[in-house]
């Protein structure tokens, strides 16, 4: 394995300090192909302490007499300390930890490598295929059918095998619009709005498409009469969108956090630098051109064709917020990483070239990019102003932002399901989903407060309701047991209540009257 | 009733901020009390009332075509925008409005009028709720170190103070008489609060007289009693909550600062906290920020650094914390004071008590600490809230100020506190609204005077028989975290102060979150309480089932299954929404037919998460009831802003503008 040669020196006496608030650890650093691992020595108490160097986004060595000092600043936002006995150790392992942290290769990546107990290989990868939203949609209309035009990515290489096309459009037609769109990305179905309430006539059905072209623009097509599946602009109108993409959007992420990471400000330059990031008004416009989509599909019974340059970043942003505000599956645990899988990660967001690096990085930004974040960010504003409303809470958010940039498990490897496909993802690596879903995990990731709403959920986005999410951004700077210990109360009142409920003796129909 | 001009006027529209193209029509009265407008919707007939004093400033503008425009801004942050049809009737409701909401003797006031149908005994125990004395016995008082002085009996050392004082048990009255005489407004030394684990205590005063070199031997005799009592530590902080150069320049005048060579064992202390008039205008600026019609996101952060609002928040918690620190980790005790010692002293030494005490985070002990720190000692309500019509100079947001940094604290400790938003807020509004006479006048004296205790109701029983909608359902008296000392993080947080959207704008309904976290959790809590009483009342019957007939009785525990929330009141979890304009500067949505929209079927109206919780506040005013806000901002543009600070002042660390 070549691992081995790019690991110069494997073991060395280390410090690690991890913050303000917590408490330095001591032990035996450890390198591995995969990663970091400090031993405390086998008197401590405390755990093996792990980092996936993957998750390193930049670092910095400086040297002293006898001892190195290496500051890991990681993809998850953290800043971790490295104090190493020894300046050639230290500069040895500094120089591993940066080869190995960027290899490019997708096979020799750690979650080929990872079995972890409990789980089995295969495992909720054909959890949330195209063809398992079709079946919802045929039960609502048969104006659409699943088109295997692509089955071996050659109409579109960043397009799933299976897509839901208009029934009247046939597999040649596909191809020839296919021809017409950069990076072959023809109009596809991305959601399909059936009306709300039971008794309403047969209104037009409202479909949301998904398609590619300079600048982000949302058609609106007029009522559209989709029994016959045409999605035939009527008085076509056309939606200019100030999305930013791209390096813009790297931009303001990468000054947002570098004002989180300086303490010393004033209150009023820390405003000024919120501001100056722009990070907030990208929130705002993000929700409000999905809010409008959304509102069109809703309140006009239009179908609404949306597209960026590519059609792979802002693009679904617009299709997958304004799913969430309409549709109530969306928001449940297994109706959102539905959402996910289907609309970021098949729709072919290419997320190893936009999450190959995060807020640290020293490199000019290439093609990377904070959407899927922004994304995010965008969910956790919903969430906020309707906390009963979604099925899971702030902790998957963050898991989600985390696995994005470096994990364990195969979900957000490769950039299309063609190249998952060569790689074999599938079959060689875990599924997040799998991982997520383990009843261990929920406590952390679910919404006790949840409770179904059928209605669309509209926010607001004045700027007075927006925030910034402190939960991610501060996440290691602030102390985390406040939110911690409310998070814990929270739970303890609602299980509280089912218990309650649980406990409840029931006098069985034969008891006699006294 | 002599100044109402005209009682009604129909067909006046009132406007709707958010969306402004949507305005209700309906009909304006004037009563000796209260502005209220009635919607003419037959289904709803929506009200909306407005106390006069709450009313800030009225605003006439330009006569359009549709009518004439009146703007009514409040102190409770509602903004009304009302389009009258005639202009004659405009005037005559601007002229009444402009003397009604400016009274010029206490028995104009609400609560002179105001009954809530309670007996006189009910009455008096109202009164008698939060009681000081017995405040200071709970602190351990009297002790070997502290003793109760008679010296201010009948105020006759200083009337801005109250009669029962604790003071060192070594400072004689001749030390207190001769030290209040060097003191502003004869503000003495007194003790705010006790820390029992340490002896260590927060003290009080106002500035002293020593002008550039002036003594006064009493003066330090006293402050050596304060360390006296506190045998743990060899000298105490003094500090001085006034940015250095408004104190130096009030030296000029005679007044100032210690000079730490002649006290023994001092260290002197500045906290740059601004005074009365730079908030007043921080808050003026920070309101016209959210009153911007469509702002960028960044108009809007860029007017919030801009106001200072934030920063001035910081300002008094950083002293509170410092005091805080002192007490509890160095046992040190702290003298506090600003020019009069009854604004900035007041909230630094009350925000330093609720970071140290945890009694004072509860709903009892947060009235006791209005009570103890602001209205016994002569914090100046009339004259800062503008109760009665007087210089507007005088008119400051300073309690309110105190209000928003418990809620910044709430916001960084969710667990820490047994009281809730809407009890900060109630307490805001209650301050303003003249209806209960806790907060009247400027000083205990005047108070007793009045006879207030007998001819007006407490707040404060109004609050605490209304309890239960204001805890906090996350409170946790158990945890390590909440009991003792609140810890703040050790780096300074510039992020953690937030705008606090809840309070500003809590009129605009479309801003707030659309669910209440509080309310549902509240709502569980009760269910609990109420499932675990329904058990114990069917185990109890089981019980008797199986004594009688033991062998004919089946009985099985069933487990119902545990459907989550089944069973469980909606009203306040469905969404009331709709959604808002969003298109902002872009093409609007081509709409088929523009009614369309309002009946669609996914908008039904319920109640909002602010219910109703206090019944005499939705009664004065329909804050609390209603999705469809009919409360409203609009952009400024008159020329009714407050006064800029100019000509001659009273505060007078304002003579820094004069020298510097």
């Amino acid at each position: 394995m070549e691992f081995s040669d790019l690991i110069r020196t494997g073991r060395a006496q280390a410090k690690l300090l991890r913050g303000p608030e917590a408490p330095p650890l001591r032990g035996t650093l450890c390198l591995t192909g995969h990663h970091l691992l400090l031993s405390p020595g086998p008197q401590a108490t405390s755990e093996l302490w792990l980092l996936l160097l993957r998750s390193v986004d930049s670092i910095e060595k400086r040297v002293a007499s006898d001892s190195g000092t290496i500051t890991l600043r990681c993809k998850d936002l953290r800043v971790l300390q490295l104090e190493i006995e020894g300046v050639e150790a230290s500069l040895d392992i500094a120089r591993s930890i940066e080869a190995l942290s960027s290899l490019e290769s997708v096979i020799t990546s750690f979650p080929f490598f990872y079995r972890p107990k409990g789980l089995r290989l295969g495992d909720a990868w054909h959890f949330h295929p195209p063809e398992r939203y079709y079946k919802r949609v045929a039960r609502e209309t048969n104006a659409w059918r699943l088109s295997e035009v692509n089955e071996d990515f050659s109409v579109c290489p960043s397009y799933p095998r299976a897509v839901i096309v208009p029934r009247s459009v046939d597999d040649g037609a596909l191809a020839r619009s296919a021809r017409f769109r950069q990076g072959g990305r023809f109009p596809v179905l991305s959601y399909h709005h059936a009306p709300s309430g039971t008794v309403s006539p047969p209104l037009p059905r409202l479909c949301l498409l998904d398609q590619l072209r300079p600048f982000l623009a949302l058609f609106c097509t007029g009522p559209a009469n989709s029994q016959r599946g045409r999605g035939e602009p009527l008085e076509a109108f056309k939606q200019d969108s100030h999305l930013c993409r791209g390096q813009p959007l790297q931009e303001s992420f990468v000054h947002l956090v570098e004002a989180c990471g300086d303490p010393q400000q004033s209150t009023d330059s820390w405003l000024r630098r919120l501001e100056g990031c722009c990070w907030l008004a990208h929130v705002k416009e993000a929700l409000s051109t999905a809010c409008l989509a959304a509102q069109g599909m809703e309140r006009e019974g239009a179908c609404i064709l949306v597209h960026g340059a590519e059609g792979t970043d802002s693009t679904l942003l617009v299709t997958s917020l304004a799913q969430l505000i309409l549709d109530p599956l969306s928001r449940t645990m297994a109706g959102f990483q539905e959402l996910v899988e289907r609309e970021w990660i098949q729709a072919g967001h290419p997320f190893q070239l936009r999450c190959a690096h995060s807020a640290f990085s020293h490199a000019r930004p290439k093609h990377e990019a904070p959407t899927f974040l922004l994304f995010l960010d965008c969910v956790w504003q919903l969430g906020r102003q309707f906390p009963l409303s979604l099925e899971f809470g702030e902790g998957l958010l963050l898991a989600l932002f985390e696995h994005a940039y470096a994990s364990p498990f195969g979900t957000f490897l490769c950039n299309s399901e063609k190249e998952r496909c060569l790689c074999e993802v599938r079959t060689r690596t875990h599924s997040l989903w799998s991982g997520l879903n383990q009843p261990k995990e929920q406590r952390k990731l679910r919404n006790p407060l949840y409770a179904p709403n059928p209605l669309a959920i509209w926010p607001s986005v004045e700027l007075q309701s927006l925030r910034l999410w402190q939960g991610l951004f501060l996440r290691w700077i602030r102390p985390p047991e406040p939110s911690e210990v409310a998070w814990e109360k929270v739970w303890q009142i609602v299980t509280d209540k089912e218990k309650t409920k649980l406990s409840q003796p029931t006098v069985s129909a034969s008891e006699p009257q006294l | 009733m002599e100044h109402i001009r005209t009682p009604k006027v129909e067909n006046v529209r009132l406007v709707d901020r958010i969306s402004s193209k949507k305005a209700a029509l309906g009909t304006l009265y004037l009563t000796a009390t209260h502005v209220i407008f009635v919607e003419n919707a037959p289904d709803t007939r929506k009200e909306t009332w407005i106390l006069h004093s709450q009313i800030s400033t009225i605003e006439k503008q330009a006569t359009a075509a549709t009518g004439c425009p009146l703007l009514i801004r409040c102190k409770n942050f509602q903004l009304l925008q009302l389009i009258i049809p005639q202009e004659r009737d405009c005037h005559d409701v601007y002229i009444s409005l402009i003397r009604l909401a400016r009274p010029v003797k206490y028995e104009e006031l609400y609560c002179f009028s105001f009954n809530p149908k309670l007996d006189k005994e009910e009455r008096e125990q109202g009164w008698m709720l939060i009681d000081l004395s017995e405040e200071y016995k709970r602190m351990g008082l009297p002790n070997n170190y502290w003793q109760l002085s008679d010296v201010n009996r009948d105020y006759r050392v200083c009337d801005s103070y109250p009669t029962e004082l604790y003071v060192p048990k070594s400072a004689t009255a001749h030390i207190i008489v001769g030290s209040s005489k060097f003191r502003s407004r004869r503000r003495f030394p007194a003790l705010s609060y006790y820390y029992r684990d340490n002896h260590a205590s927060i003290c009080r005063s106002s500035q002293p007289l020593s002008g550039f070199s002036a003594r006064c031997l009493e003066d330090e005799q006293m402050l050596q009693a304060i360390r006296k009592a506190n045998p743990g530590s060899d000298f105490i902080y003094v500090v001085d909550t006034r940015p250095k150069l408004n104190a130096m320049a009030n030296r000029a005048a005679g007044k100032g600062y210690e000079n730490e060579d002649n006290y023994s064992n001092i260290k002197f202390q500045f906290i740059g906290i601004e005074n009365i008039h730079v908030m007043r205008n921080s808050l003026q600026k920070m309101l016209e920020v959210c009153e911007l019609k469509s702002p960028s996101m960044s108009d809007f952060l860029w007017g919030l650094e801009n106001s200072g609002w934030l920063r001035h928040i910081k300002a008094i918690m950083d002293a509170g914390i410092f005091i805080a620190k002192a007490v509890s980790e160095e046992g040190v005790s702290v003298l506090v004071h600003c020019s009069d010692g009854w604004d900035r002293t007041a909230q630094v030494c009350s925000v330093a008590s609720l970071l140290l005490d945890p009694h004072y985070r509860t709903l009892k002990g947060f009235m006791v600490l209005i009570e103890k720190d602001w209205i016994s000692f002569g914090h100046k309500f009339n004259h800062r809230y503008g109760n009665l019509d007087g210089d507007p100079k005088e008119i400051s947001p300073v309690i309110d100020q105190f209000i928003e940094c418990v809620w910044q604290l709430m916001e960084q400790f969710p667990c820490a506190f047994e009281f809730n938003e809407r009890f900060l807020i109630h307490i805001q509004h209650h301050i303003y609204s003249c209806q209960f006479g806790n907060f009247l006048c400027n000083s205990q004296k005047e108070r007793q005077e009045l006879k207030i205790q007998e001819r007006t109701y407490s707040l404060w029983a109004h609050l605490w028989k209304n309890r239960a909608d204001y805890m906090n359902p996350l409170f946790r008296d158990d945890h390590s975290q909440t009991r003792g000392t609140l810890r703040l993080p050790t780096t300074p947080c510039n992020f953690l102060y937030k705008f606090w959207s809840g309070m500003y704008n809590r009129f605009e309904k479309g801003l707030q979150p659309r669910q209440s976290v509080t309310d549902y959790l509240m709502a569980v809590k009760e269910e609990t309480q109420q499932l675990e009483e329904e058990r114990e009342a069917l185990e109890e019957r089981l019980e008797k089932i199986q004594k009688v007939q033991l062998n004919h009785t089946k009985v099985k525990a069933k487990q119902s299954e545990p459907s989550k929330h089944s069973g469980f009141s909606t009203s306040d979890n469905s969404t009331a929404n709709t959604p808002q304009d969003y298109s902002g500067n872009m093409k609007s949505f081509p709409s088929r037919s523009p009614s369309q929209g309002d009946e669609d079927s996914a908008l039904i109206l319920t109640q909002d998460n602010l219910k109703s919780s206090d019944p005499d506040l939705s009664a004065n005013s329909d804050q609390e009831s209603g999705v469809e806000d009919l409360s409203c901002r609009s952009p400024s543009g008159g020329e009714c802003a407050p006064s800029e600070d100019s000509g001659k002042d009273r505060d007078s660390d304002e003579a820094v503008f004069l020298t510097a």
